[in-house]
């Protein structure tokens, strides 16, 4: 008998869960911040799902009731793409060790 | 046009990029090659959705110009956004996320032939599940941080709104949500999914409401989390493995989150989430209030002290953030180790308005992080401390957390800023802090008060010093 690929996504999904739970925990708490504003732009990966649907429409029907979805959508996660990747590079930056020098 | 399983493989390189992305958050010196990782993989992901449609007609333009518009809005707001609005920033970009799964549902549950899924009025059963659940999710993950932003940015009140029959009426929604899925898997009817949606953006509105402005580290992160189901919800429907995978990466990330924040208080995830907390304690404080002395200084008593003493150490909370204090006080600890003292900063888990929010205005102000210490490692150096700087902290430093087992906050870890030989407390007035109690330390043989502003406080005690 076949397996639904469902399962293998299932799969795949309850082993992420994991990866995420010990990576996570491994995060340490001083980039907490970071943490929340990195995970903020990668869940914008959703914009794929948009672009399917924006580039859904024919030549004739571009602006079918569900591409303008689509192209909300992307709108919408391309901010938080650019926001969130660009937001925790200016924190990362910010994060410095004590100057040896002074020491 | 490349097939969809070499699609398939790029698309689980991207997860893969993802989480070398948060693994490199372990150190701050591997976190930047995280962030690239984190880019790289979103790059690869676009390019190759772009490349598996094959489609490059007019809507390819559309669909470029919308990803420029919302970038350039995006790079926008990233480099003006103050780094003391970090908190209203999550949460307006969790809004985002959520609104975007919703609008991707939306479209796929128009026009499901373009994500093969059946056909309209006829979608597999098996997708229409996980999209209605990807959907709501992301409607309550929108409205909720909408509310959350609202509170952190001050246009709402942050005090919690509560009503009777509030429990039961969110009950009431979340049950019949799930009665609507169902009707909505056996029957298709659109109407139905509409009526989802509305509800859904409903309870998010109504599970926020009652949490009041202290308690939103753990709601950021709760909603960080849904934002991250929500994703995996809908990256089941697109059958895509990216999706998936960030989807489980961001949604335990949060729990967990959440998880560190309720420590942190010493309350469970359901007591923060039933909401009303520090709403009807002002009946029992007034009862209790007697006017007990408190020795308050200026910025030159402060300043004396800390010439005296050989160590220093810092405890920063919401109030530095308020004030904007984070730069002046790197001064003051500039003037500090220029007379050989001592300065480290200890920062509670749940200070300021979300995880991490005083580590990030510290590296602001140029504190190395390694002068930067969590409340387990730096606690027992209080005793040891000639000084205790608290600037802007309240709850977090209250001894009676650990002495007075009636106290709201009985139980929570707190700081022993109590121990040191002197304490130094900024602070505008006696006022209690959020769980509307008095904090036993003002009244300390040892403290001396600070009242003024956190930041021309600390401006004065360095021209003193």
């Amino acid at each position: 008998m076949e397996i639904d690929p469902l399962i293998f996504r299932l799969s795949i999904f309850i082993l992420s869960i994991f990866v995420g739970y010990y990576v996570v925990w491994s995060v340490t708490p001083s980039l907490h911040t970071p943490l929340m504003s990195v995970t903020n732009a990668i869940s914008s990966v959703i914009i794929v799902g948009a672009i399917i649907a924006g580039l859904a429409g024919g030549s004739e029907t571009i602006f079918n009731i569900s591409s303008v979805f689509g192209f909300l959508a992307i709108a919408l996660a391309a901010i938080n793409i650019f926001g969130g990747f660009l937001v925790t590079q200016r924190m990362l930056a910010m994060y410095k060790k004590k100057k040896k020098d002074k020491q | 046009m490349i097939s969809a399983n070499l699609s398939a493989i790029f698309y689980l390189v991207s997860g893969v990029l993802f989480i070398l992305a948060l693994r490199g958050l372990s150190s701050p010196e591997t976190s930047r090659q995280g962030n690239l990782f984190g880019i790289v993989g979103m790059i690869i992901a676009v390019v190759v959705t772009f490349l598996s449609t094959g489609n490059f007609s007019s809507g390819f333009i559309f669909v470029l110009v919308f990803i420029l518009v919302g970038g350039s809005i995006g790079a926008f707001i990233a480099y003006k956004i103050p780094m003391t609005a970090m908190p209203e920033l999550v949460a307006g970009f969790h809004s985002l996320v959520g609104l975007a799964a919703v609008f991707v549902a939306i479209a796929a549950f128009l026009n499901p032939e373009a994500f093969n899924l059946g056909t309209q009025g006829n979608i597999k059963l098996g997708s229409l599940i996980e999209m209605s659940i990807g959907a709501a999710v992301g409607a309550i993950t929108f409205s909720g941080s909408v509310i959350a932003f609202l509170k952190l940015q001050g246009i709402m009140s942050g005090s919690p709104i509560t009503f009777r029959g509030q429990h039961l009426l969110n009950a009431l929604i979340l049950i019949s949500i799930i009665i609507l899925i169902y009707l909505l898997c056996s029957t298709q009817s659109s109407n139905l999914f509409w009526i989802l949606l509305s509800i859904s953006f409903l309870i998010g509105f109504l599970l926020i409401i009652p949490i009041g402005g202290a308690d939103m580290p753990v709601v950021i992160s709760m909603l960080n989390s849904y934002s991250g189901w929500a994703a995996a919800g809908i990256g089941f429907t697109l059958e895509n493995t990216a999706l998936i995978i960030t989807g489980a990466l961001v949604g335990s990330s949060g729990a967990i989150l959440s998880y560190i924040m309720c420590k942190g208080m010493n309350r469970s995830f359901f007591n923060v989430i039933l909401g009303g907390f520090g709403a009807t304690d002002d009946a029992s404080s007034s009862t209790s209030k007697e006017q007990r002395p408190v020795k308050s200084g200026n910025a030159d008593d402060a300043a004396f002290l800390m010439k005296n003493a050989s160590s220093v150490i810092i405890v920063p909370g919401y109030g530095m953030a308020v004030a904007q204090a984070q730069h002046a006080l790197r001064e003051m600890v500039d003037t500090l180790k220029k007379n050989d003292i001592k300065v480290s900063y200890a920062i509670h888990p749940v200070a300021g308005r979300m995880p991490g929010h005083m580590n990030v205005l510290l590296a602001e102000a140029n504190v190395p992080y390694d002068e930067v210490f969590e409340l387990e490692e730096i606690n027992n150096d209080f005793a040891n401390a000639d000084v205790a700087f608290v600037i802007g902290a309240n709850d977090v430093t209250n001894p009676v957390a650990k002495t007075d087992p009636q106290s709201p906050i009985y139980g929570m870890p707190v700081l022993d800023v109590e121990k040191c030989k002197s304490v130094l407390f900024v602070k505008r007035s006696l006022s209690p802090g959020y769980a509307g109690i008095d904090n036993d330390l003002f009244y300390k043989e040892n403290t001396l008060m600070l009242f003024a502003d956190a930041k021309k406080m600390t401006e004065d005690i360095t021209k003193n010093l």
